[in-house]
């Protein structure tokens, strides 16, 4: 499966690059990259933030956590942690999310992911702001590049298609799910422009 | 020419590559929030549904508590309950007076039953219907004298040709049984049943559904099979629903159809053996489990799950009547300890009614519930292993499947109840088996519209209810949640940080949710993440049927409002609704130091007298707890009683 890198830095707005801390010198390693323009913060303010954020994150990381962990024994099946890392707001493509699987898995996989793992792997991604979920102008671009004839919708078919052919192809379930609120059973088509609307709105 | 097209074709199927991953990714992203808020719904329910079981414990140790230090209340009247149960056993006289009139179009049956009474019965119940009480008691008493013969365990046996379907909790769910009954076929010699408990409570057609199980056993009585649930329990019943269901649809007769029901509950065998391989029990198992020991106590003696018997009863008869309140359908006759089970055997039943599996090695005690264990698959393997069996087919628990398999495939959960939370939170599902063949799974789910919501409808609907009922558990708890926020803020400003809001409020509420991703449903945080604490109570309020009553009064009397009704129905031997002031004051004065409520007895004296509006020194103690109920503010009609029957 190939794998493509994007970026939607050009996205980012200037008052959010603004806002961004370095992690330098915290307890996890870092990969040292820095973002272009960010402020840099003093010594021991910088360390005392960063200290409020990880406890920030871990609070949060650990409610998503137990919402899933039926047995309460600090451990969710394996199948879950998608959704899991979905829900604190990140945007892992599969290809992205199998490696983050593999950070997080038991040396000989059980077929659960326990909590000490996922915490401090989970934290990193957050520090780091991995897998940043898409802008509603890029979505909303996607879908016009799908439709080639600028009609304003797609088909019923031309999206399936689409969906389980490429990219990172869609299962039979999750196709099923995403026509039944995107096709106006009407005309059968996916009016996209509104569709994306009606979806940004509910997922705020 | 060949080379620019495909370079400008690559190019292009390069985009479209793009778009769909950037269309899927968004896409995975989005569901996974929804599935995230469907969980966070499903958790706010299952620990409200446990957290009022557990309160239970509290309630059982009461009545312990009430019996062992409560003087006789009917000192002048010490024959009344044994006339009243005297009565109870005479079928005969009791139907002979109860007349159907010709203007009742309802379902008219004839016994002795046959499938066309099955028919008839069903038939009328999807046009909605009501059953005339003389019919219901005439199923009743006849049920319950079939019963009486049966053994504890059903013994049964499968084979090809006939097999059978075995269905969990159905809960008053009627649209649930008729689908069943229409996927799988109607229970006949050929198309036998097996009913594993929880047919009654929380549903609001639980006597329709328990009225179909009872005339089916009446004309099937070799094929069709029941098992006892841990609410075929007339004191469950009084908390969850049934019994008011009851006292709704039978306004004259439903007290004598409660005493009915409260004796054929005891009668229903405790559990099934299947082929001598599977074992059919409601909850679960413990490590302690005496499957010969089940098999031989008098499992009529097990009353109720907070009826335990008293320490010391069978050591001291003459203590114990001394000190009894007559309570409905118990006795206290001269030789007390052949009333109840030992304490050891009380407990095997409550294992066998109320416990749960679970993942975790070993057996502790169930706390979630308050009753039973949670049993590991050690625990399975060594029972199953010492019984010579090989599987356990259990219910109790609702899953989103409508069915589980646990313990390496030794311990199967079977749940019937479709959308058992709320429209579309989980499947129903039941098993058919036979001798020699694999287990058959089959799932259903009962809907209004012709086609499945989409996802975020579903979760629309799930999260909203769920979030309404957590907040009437907040506004109950206002005064000493209010106490919590105003202790932690020095500055006096009304704000407080996300944490110390959600900490304060797992401290007073203790169900163990994740309030800081609920706070955005809950309270107004600003965008410097300061929650603004008081807004937590703005969208709800409980409605004061006295003025002058203070607030913390009011929230305790609707917290407890359940447990009360409970205690007064108990004290109201006779059912006439009536309490005297006396005993009013009594039973408050024991509850609030039992259950430490700080509430001074003047102020329930003065709200007493205020209730008394007739002023005959009697208090109608349904009236006096109806009146205090929850008002949403955005709701069009205030009943939130009705609609959430099953929390009550």
């Amino acid at each position: 499966m190939s794998r493509i890198r994007w970026n939607c830095e050009d996205a980012l707005s200037e008052t959010e690059r603004v806002g961004m801390i370095s992690v330098e010198g915290s307890d996890w390693e870092m990969s040292g990259k820095q973002e272009q323009g960010e402020q840099l913060i003093m010594g021991s303010d910088r360390a005392h933030l960063n200290k409020v954020k990880v406890a920030e994150f871990h609070k949060r990381i650990k409610e998503a956590f137990e919402v899933f962990d039926h047995e309460s024994n600090n451990t969710v099946d394996v199948r879950e942690i998608g959704t899991i890392v979905r829900s604190l707001g990140c945007c892992p493509s599969e290809g992205e999310l199998h490696d983050l699987l593999a950070e997080v898995e038991e040396e000989e996989p059980t077929g659960y992911i326990r909590y000490e793992k996922f915490l401090p792997v989970m934290t990193k991604v957050l520090l780091e702001e991995r897998y940043r979920p898409i802008p509603d102008d890029v979505l909303l671009q996607a879908f016009e590049t799908l439709d080639s004839a600028k009609r304003g919708f797609l088909t019923k078919d031309e999206l399936v298609k689409y969906m389980t052919e490429e990219g990172e192809p869609f299962s039979q379930e999750e196709m099923e799910e995403m026509l039944s609120a995107a096709v106006d059973p009407e005309s059968n088509l996916i009016h996209y422009k509104d569709y994306v609307t009606t979806m940004v709105v509910d997922d705020n | 020419m060949g080379c620019g097209n495909s370079a400008l074709n690559s190019k292009k199927s390069e985009k479209v590559l793009k778009a769909a991953l950037v269309i899927q990714n968004w896409y995975r992203g989005y569901r996974a929030r929804l599935r995230a808020r469907l969980q966070y719904a499903v958790a706010i329910f299952e620990s409200i549904e446990y957290a009022d079981e557990q309160s239970q414990m509290q309630l059982s140790d009461f009545f312990s508590f009430m019996l062992e230090n409560y003087t006789q209340i009917h000192k002048d009247d010490p024959e009344l309950s044994n006339q009243l149960l005297e009565n109870a056993k005479d079928r005969q006289e009791y139907l002979g007076l109860i007349e159907v009139p010709d203007s009742y179009d309802g379902p008219r049956l004839h016994f002795p039953f046959n499938f066309t009474d099955i028919a008839l019965l069903i038939d009328a119940f999807k046009h909605q219907k009501t059953l005339h009480a003389y019919y219901v008691l005439e199923v009743l008493f006849e049920t319950k004298k079939l019963l009486k013969q049966r053994p504890n365990f059903t013994h049964l046996k499968t084979s090809a040709s006939k097999g059978l379907t075995i269905c969990g909790d159905l809960h008053g769910k009627l649209d649930d049984l008729l689908l069943i009954f229409y996927k799988n076929g109607l229970p006949s010699e050929n198309n036998p049943y097996l009913f594993n408990g929880d047919f009654v409570d929380r549903g609001r057609y639980s006597m329709e559904v328990l009225m179909i199980l009872l005339v089916s056993f009446l004309v099937y009585p070799k094929d069709i099979h029941l098992n006892r649930g841990n609410h075929e329990d007339f004191m469950m019943n009084m908390r969850y629903g049934f019994t008011k269901e009851i006292l709704n649809k039978y306004k004259i007769h439903g007290k004598k159809i409660l005493q009915t029901l409260e004796e054929l509950y005891t009668w229903i065998p405790i559990g099934s053996i299947i082929d001598n391989e599977i074992l059919v029990i409601h909850g679960g198992i413990s490590e302690s489990t005496d499957l010969n020991l089940l098999h031989r106590i008098e499992r009529h003696k097990m009353k109720s799950v907070l009826l335990p018997p008293l320490a010391g009863s069978s050591i001291e008869p003459e203590k114990k009547k001394a000190g009894a309140i007559i309570l409905s359908g118990g006795v206290p006759s001269k030789d007390s300890s052949s009333d109840q089970l030992s304490k050891h055997e009380w407990e095997q039943i409550i294992d066998i009614l109320w416990s749960d599996p679970r993942g975790t090695k070993g057996c502790f005690p169930n706390t979630g519930r308050g009753g039973g264990c949670y049993f590991g698959p050690d625990i399975s393997t060594s029972i199953l292993n010492k019984y010579h069996l090989k599987k356990i087919i259990r219910s109790h628990e609702c899953k989103p499947e409508g069915y589980e398999i646990c313990h390496d495939g030794k311990v199967i959960t079977v749940f019937s109840a479709s959308n058992y939370y709320e429209e579309g939170s989980n499947r129903g599902a039941y098993i058919r088996l036979a001798y020699g063949m694999d287990l058959e799974f089959f799932q259903h789910q009962v809907t209004t519209s012709t086609c499945y919501q989409p996802l975020h409808q579903r979760v629309n609907v799930m999260e909203s209810s769920a979030i309404r009922i957590l907040k009437e558990r907040i506004i109950a708890r206002k005064t000493d949640l209010t106490h919590a926020f105003q202790v932690r803020d020095h500055s006096k400003s009304g704000k407080l940080s996300v944490t110390q809001w959600a900490f304060s409020m797992e401290s007073i509420l203790g169900l163990n949710l994740p309030w800081r991703t609920l706070s955005m449903h809950l309270v107004k945080v600003d965008k410097d993440g300061y929650a603004d604490y008081m807004t937590s109570f703005q969208d709800i309020r409980i409605e004061k049927p006295v003025k002058e009553a203070e607030s913390a009064i009011i929230e305790t009397l609707y917290r407890y409002r359940t447990d009360l009704q409970i205690i007064f129905n108990i004290i109201d031997s006779d059912r006439s609704g009536q309490i005297s002031m006396e005993e009013f004051r009594k039973m408050w004065k024991l509850f609030s130091s039992h259950y430490n409520v700080q509430i001074h007895d003047s102020q329930i004296d003065e709200l007493a007298n205020t209730m008394d509006l007739n002023k005959d020194g009697s208090i109608d103690f349904n009236e006096f707890l109806k009146a205090f109920y929850v008002v949403h503010k955005y709701e069009k009609d205030n009943i939130s009683n009705t609609k959430h029957s099953r929390y009550q």
